[in-house]
């Protein structure tokens, strides 16, 4: 596609310049707030027997990894001549990070976002609206975010001129999956660097969800050559594998192609819908995806890097763990990556010796308060209901 | 069907799809090539729509093979794919139509039009001895790039069925020459950057059909955005064929289904009359 074509060939002249980076950095440094903190949780070492420490990333401005990436190919626009933003977005996250540099480049940006995530993230929707973003609910398909992308895509191919699809993942077609890897990895750079000077030498593994692979692949990146750290992705298990209701697509999909990328996809093999792309299931809107970036497919290949999965209950459970032991309330998203720590503290384990973790803490889970607080109502009723005669009988005696 | 042989393009291997457009060449008029997607309104439903566009006087057939994600479709063909896979159709569902088609003795060129991941799960090689052997003389891949573009043109080469290239307003000259090689049946102009049945908002200029044609030595076809008799008639002015999709997927979804084949049917007919030089 001419598009991309000359997308690549931008990409290349302006990371290839130094003053490109110098803008990028300086925004980052002054704008963002980074490098974002790597933080010793004590509490959460004891409480899943490895040494663990958190990369911050819920501290950046808007609340996640996102703007890293929104950044970069923002100042890339404006470099390419370009008026004009659109985006597709999940969780909101990418479309928040969007919409914020548009404000502060003063460019008009639209974010497509499927119907059913609008109302399950309605607060990042009215984030969006106050920056002076356009939202559009997209209703085709499975009303999520691999129809966000559709629909981008289609405003693309229709406004290529005036226009940069700024795609807020690892996914999608070259050079995308590694222009959004080399200006995520800003994640893995300042995470090597600090460990080695906070604790000395390099961490056993490292932790990140995976929905399309961004803040995995920019924490993940910078190590791929340092054979001792284990990477440790972890996928959305949504209401369990076997169900069939999850977006485990590294864990239980096939490689297929999907938005121009020949990678691991969540895709029907039966003669009657062959090919056709399965719905994905998570309840972080952020992990609903069914295809991923292909450098995952490729590190999975590879072995270089184990691929888990965390259930809807697991992710929810993981929040109030790292919210118990550390004051820290992270996404829905990130949960699964939390979710995982036993399993890799187990894996990383030297006899007496706790193993040395390093967790993409990717974003807050403020966004996800109505989500959270309408399960725990769920799951305190259903307890109710349980020990409704018991608990009656304790509370006449008393 | 009498093929004009004296015409470059006709001369090579495209088989029925050459010679449809040859056939029209040498009636002083371009090839009318009509989009439906399989399976819309129904499975029965469209084997009825097909047989009626054929007897409209249709050129060739352009069957859409419903996918999940059609990223580069705009709202009308978008709506036809979900009401086609709704009733059960796909990839191996429009083959064994299209066999059905050759069973029932229509002889019209089919290009089968889809996205790539169902031909990529089934498998290029089996899906290539599958298109051939059910009848198909072409593919169309929206979303295989011309990088890529040799992982499913091999396969089908070795059973005589050819890829038809895709050209955008914004493909360079240096893009459009490496379709030459492909020596495709006809090459696919689209009218303007943007997605199927989106109106039309540039002109076609003539002299980019001729560069193309220069460029790659093969009929062009325009398609996006032609809606109407009078803008097919505009067309076939300065172009080989002239394709129509979503204006006839529109008829389909205006009205009562047992209806569709005659709606569409009066369009295809007006569109065959328009398409005289």
């Amino acid at each position: 596609m001419p598009a991309l074509e000359e997308l690549e060939a931008a990409w290349r002249q302006h990371s290839a310049s130094e003053a490109y980076w110098d803008e990028v950095y300086h925004l980052l440094e002054t704008y963002v707030g980074r490098p974002s903190r790597l933080y010793h949780a004590r509490r959460l070492s004891d409480a899943v027997g490895a040494e663990v420490y958190l990369k911050r990333e819920d501290l950046n401005h808007t609340g996640a990894h996102k703007i890293n990436n929104c950044i970069g190919q923002a100042i890339l626009a404006r470099r390419m001549g370009k008026t004009r933003l659109i985006a597709e977005t999940g969780a909101g996250q990418h479309g928040v990070a969007t919409a914020t540099v548009a404000a502060l480049f003063e460019l008009p940006c639209e974010v497509y976002m499927g119907a059913q995530d609008v109302e399950r993230q309605a607060l990042n929707v009215e984030r969006m609206r106050l920056l002076g973003a356009t939202v559009r609910p997209v209703h085709g398909g499975t009303a999520t975010l691999k129809d966000a992308m559709n629909e981008a895509l289609r405003d693309w191919v229709t406004n290529v001129d005036s226009t940069f699809y700024l795609i807020g993942s690892v996914a999608g077609p070259h050079p995308y999956p590694w222009m959004v890897r080399e200006l995520q990895a800003v994640i893995g750079h300042e995470a090597r660097q600090q460990f080695r000077e906070q604790v000395g030498g390099l961490p056993d593994a490292l932790i990140a969800c995976v929905g399309g692979g961004s803040n995995a692949a920019g924490l993940f990146a910078p190590f791929v050559e340092d054979l001792s750290v284990r990477f440790y992705g972890v996928e959305a298990a949504g209401q369990g594998i076997a169900t069939g209701r999850h977006a485990a697509t590294l864990g239980a999909g096939r490689v297929g192609v999907l938005h121009g990328s020949k990678s691991y996809v969540l895709t029907h093999d039966s003669e009657a819908q062959l090919g056709q792309i399965a719905h994905a299931h998570s309840i972080s809107a952020g992990l609903d995806y069914p295809g991923v970036g292909p450098e995952h497919s490729h590190w999975k290949e590879q072995g270089r890097a184990q691929y888990l999965s965390r259930t809807d209950d697991q992710a929810l459970a993981a929040i109030e763990l790292l919210a118990r032991t550390e004051g820290i309330l992270c996404a829905l998203e990130t949960a699964h990556a939390i979710a995982a720590l036993p399993e890799v503290a187990a894996a990383v384990r030297q006899g007496e010796r706790r193993g040395r973790v390093i967790v993409n803490l990717s974003g807050r889970g403020d966004k996800d308060m109505v989500t959270i607080a309408r399960r725990r109502a769920e799951a305190r009723q259903g307890e109710a209901e349980l020990t409704t005669a018991p608990a009656t009988d304790e509370r006449s005696r008393s | 069907m009498i093929a004009n042989r004296e015409s470059a393009p006709s001369a090579r291997s495209g088989g029925r799809v050459a010679d449809a457009f040859a056939a029209a060449r040498a009636e002083g008029r371009a090839a009318l090539v009509t989009y439906l997607t399989y399976g819309d309104p129904s499975l029965a439903g469209s084997m009825d729509v097909l047989e009626a566009v054929i007897a409209a006087g249709s050129d060739v057939i352009e069957l859409g093979v419903p996918f999940s994600d059609p990223s580069a479709d705009g709202p009308s063909i978008q709506a036809a794919m979900a009401r086609a896979l709704d009733a059960g159709a796909g990839l191996s569902q429009a083959l064994s139509a299209v066999a059905e088609l050759r069973r029932r003795g229509h002889t019209i060129p089919v290009v089968l039009f889809g996205y790539y991941n169902p031909i990529f799960v089934m498998g290029a090689e089996a899906f290539a001895a599958r298109a051939a052997a059910s009848g198909v003389d072409a593919v169309l891949t929206v979303d295989l790039p011309l990088e890529e573009l040799g992982e499913l043109a091999a396969p089908l080469a070795q059973h005589h069925i050819a890829v038809i290239p895709l050209v955008a307003p914004t493909s360079t000259a240096a893009r459009i020459a490496r379709v030459a090689p492909l020596a495709a049946p006809f090459v696919y102009y689209i009218s303007m950057t943007g997605v199927t049945g989106a109106a039309a908002k540039a002109a076609v200029s003539p002299q980019r059909i001729d560069e193309i044609r220069a460029a790659t030595a093969a009929p062009v076809a325009v398609g996006f955005g032609i809606r109407t008799p009078a803008q097919a008639a505009a067309m076939a002015q300065l172009a080989d064929g002239v394709v129509v999709g979503s204006a006839l997927v529109d008829e389909i979804a205006d009205g009562d289904p047992a209806g569709a084949p005659a709606r569409v049917a009066k369009l295809v007919s007006l569109l065959r009359a328009a398409v005289r030089r």
